[in-house]
């Protein structure tokens, strides 16, 4: 019996906070930290302030550009794999592992360093070749989207892998066995079965990179994405308007990944 | 030769066809792999070992890093000491917190709940899948001066401050990490075989005896993968420090942020890092190690 009250408690520990920042988005009051009830004037203020659009826009197309390389160079890695030796298979595990394991705030620091010492290399040969003047290589939006797409192109491995170890060899035999060149055994049998699994680790990079924010911390030079945006507004005090957007975020990473669960699931049975 | 992924096909077409289809076979495999394994080698290996030079290196006057070969950054690490001790202190200390607390949460899910079980799974991954980062600043309101604290004022504790203290970070943390702790325990408990718990009460041994003897032991990998995956996350942890530890209650993590982005010393911060990759892999070690002594029951929830 205890244990099912401490189980409800810690439920409730769990959503708690998250209710809260729900709630206090629907504060009709200015102040951040005091409640008074209700309005969605908050909501409107966020989505008109152009600081906040511009942080959402940016924060959108890296996570569907990291999200996009995450998912094709991760598919198509699935389908080396699947061909491919043991010892090149073993490299890959121990490589998505690592990408997987190692917390973000060492990829932000490995890929800043590298970032930059690369750009010391080939900023130089660029005036060189192109004569001074012209736009240099620096940190900026497409070093986030390389920085995200890697942690994220190791879920996607996982995910698809997953699946198409569980593929009906038979089916692919019985393709084979009626005549269906392998490309159409490709396109008809094992493209329709793993699709949703590439959709699923699309979603789930996609949130991820989203959601990201110590990697895009380090490697976003001047860039703005909304996780920065919200970091530092935070530490000069709670808005209204935060709880607001945190809000909108909140309901849109838990449809993406509800969407993004369902798709691993079906069938699969799992 | 063909796209696509029938491994016994196409073990079948490498015995029957010519030599060089096979070779063709191979440049497909290799176009397949090529820009996933640039990706990584570019994005993952180069970056660390190019710390790694740059942790033997000398800070340039500017900032930045000048070419050198010295073991100085690492001998001065007592510099950032306290960075490490806090680490130290209350990334085992969250960890082992993590597990009281998750350890009831997912015997109850295991073995006494019947209905509704994944949903109520799903409940506690939820709160995982959303912005750490809001996640973590919802706690400023609860612990911040109008939260808790104004609470215990009412029934007459007066001045109880929670907020940028090493007690709000390890809320934060418990807070952050807890589902990722329940899960592998949740795996590896479900799996038990319920007649071993009957057996042991038959065979006259208590309520707490069982626990002790049967079920403790034999969810010994669930409860080995969890701490392992929450305390290499938290030895990296920058934000719940930042949030809720107002620069007060530092990490490595925060040291790092300072180190690279305020402060500019890179060979520093680079034998800082490479000092915490260090002891990730000694831990990662360990608990391999711990696996392979319990065998591999409890690795399928790390995921």
């Amino acid at each position: 019996m205890w244990l099912r009250s401490y189980s409800t408690s810690l439920y409730l520990f769990l959503y708690a906070p998250i209710a809260l920042i729900v709630l206090f988005s629907f504060n009709a009051g200015r102040s951040g930290l005091s409640f008074e009830c209700c309005s969605v004037q908050w909501f409107g203020r966020a989505f008109s302030n152009p600081f906040i659009m511009e942080a959402l826009g940016t924060s959108a197309l890296i996570a569907f550009c990291s999200a996009l390389i995450a998912t094709l160079f991760g598919t198509l890695a699935v389908f080396g794999l699947e061909r491919a030796g043991k010892r090149v298979r073993l490299f890959f595990d121990a490589m998505t592992y690592c990408a997987i394991i190692i917390p973000g705030i060492v990829i932000g620091i490995a890929t800043l360093i590298a970032f930059i010492s690369l750009f010391e290399v080939v900023n130089p040969l660029l005036d060189m070749l192109l004569g001074a003047g012209l736009p240099r290589l620096r940190m900026g939006l497409f070093t986030v989207i390389a920085a995200h797409s890697l942690f994220t192109m190791a879920l996607v491995i996982v995910i698809v892998r997953t699946r198409v170890e569980s593929l009906d060899r038979a089916l692919l035999e019985a393709s084979a066995d009626l005549y269906a060149p392998p490309l159409e055994t490709f396109r008809r049998v094992t493209l329709p079965q793993i699709a949703p699994a590439i959709l699923a680790g699309f979603l789930l990079a996609f949130t991820f990179s989203f959601d990201d924010f110590i990697v895009a911390f380090f490697v976003a030079g001047s860039e703005t994405t909304l996780p920065i945006y919200i970091f530092s507004s935070i530490r000069r005090g709670i808005t209204p308007e935060i709880n607001a957007i945190s809000t909108v975020i909140i309901c849109v990473s838990l449809a993406l990944l509800f969407t993004s669960r369902y798709l691993q699931n079906r069938r699969s049975g799992a | 030769m063909n796209v696509a992924l029938s491994a016994p096909a196409l073990a079948d077409a490498g015995q029957a066809v010519p030599v060089e289809s096979r070779s063709l076979a191979r440049r497909v495999t290799l176009l397949l792999l090529l820009p996933s394994t640039l990706w990584f080698l570019l994005l993952l290996l180069l970056p660390l070992v190019i710390i790694l030079v740059f942790s033997l290196g000398e800070r340039s006057p500017v900032g930045g890093y000048s070419a050198a070969l010295t073991l100085e950054n690492y001998l001065n690490l007592g510099a950032r000491a306290k960075a490490f001790y806090n680490t130290l202190v209350l990334a085992p200390l969250g960890t082992l917190v993590c597990l009281v607390a998750a350890y009831p949460l997912a015997y109850y899910l295991a073995v006494k709940v019947q209905r509704s079980r994944s949903l109520l799974l799903t409940l506690v991954i939820v709160p995982f899948w959303t912005s750490f980062l809001i996640r973590t600043y919802a706690w400023i309101f609860i612990l911040g001066g109008k939260g808790i604290p104004a609470l215990l004022a009412m029934v007459g504790l007066e001045d109880v401050r929670l907020i940028n203290t090493p007690s709000a970070v390890l809320i934060g943390i418990v807070y952050g990490y807890l589902p990722l702790m329940v899960f592998p325990i949740y795996v590896s408990l479900e799996k038990l075989d319920k007649r071993l718990l009957e057996a042991s009460s038959d065979l006259g041994a208590g309520a707490f005896e069982t626990f002790r003897r049967v079920t403790l032991p034999l969810s010994a990998p669930g409860v080995i993968t969890g701490s392992m995956l929450v305390f290499i996350l938290l030895m990296g942890e920058f934000l719940i420090p930042a949030i809720l530890g107002g620069g007060k209650v530092f990490f490595v993590g925060n040291a790092l942020v300072d180190l690279f982005l305020q402060s500019r010393n890179w060979p520093f911060g680079s034998a800082v890092a490479m000092t915490l990759v260090a002891m990730m892999l000694v831990i990662i070690a360990l608990y391999l190690k711990l696996v392979a002594r319990y065998g591999k029951r409890g690795t399928e929830g790390m995921l």
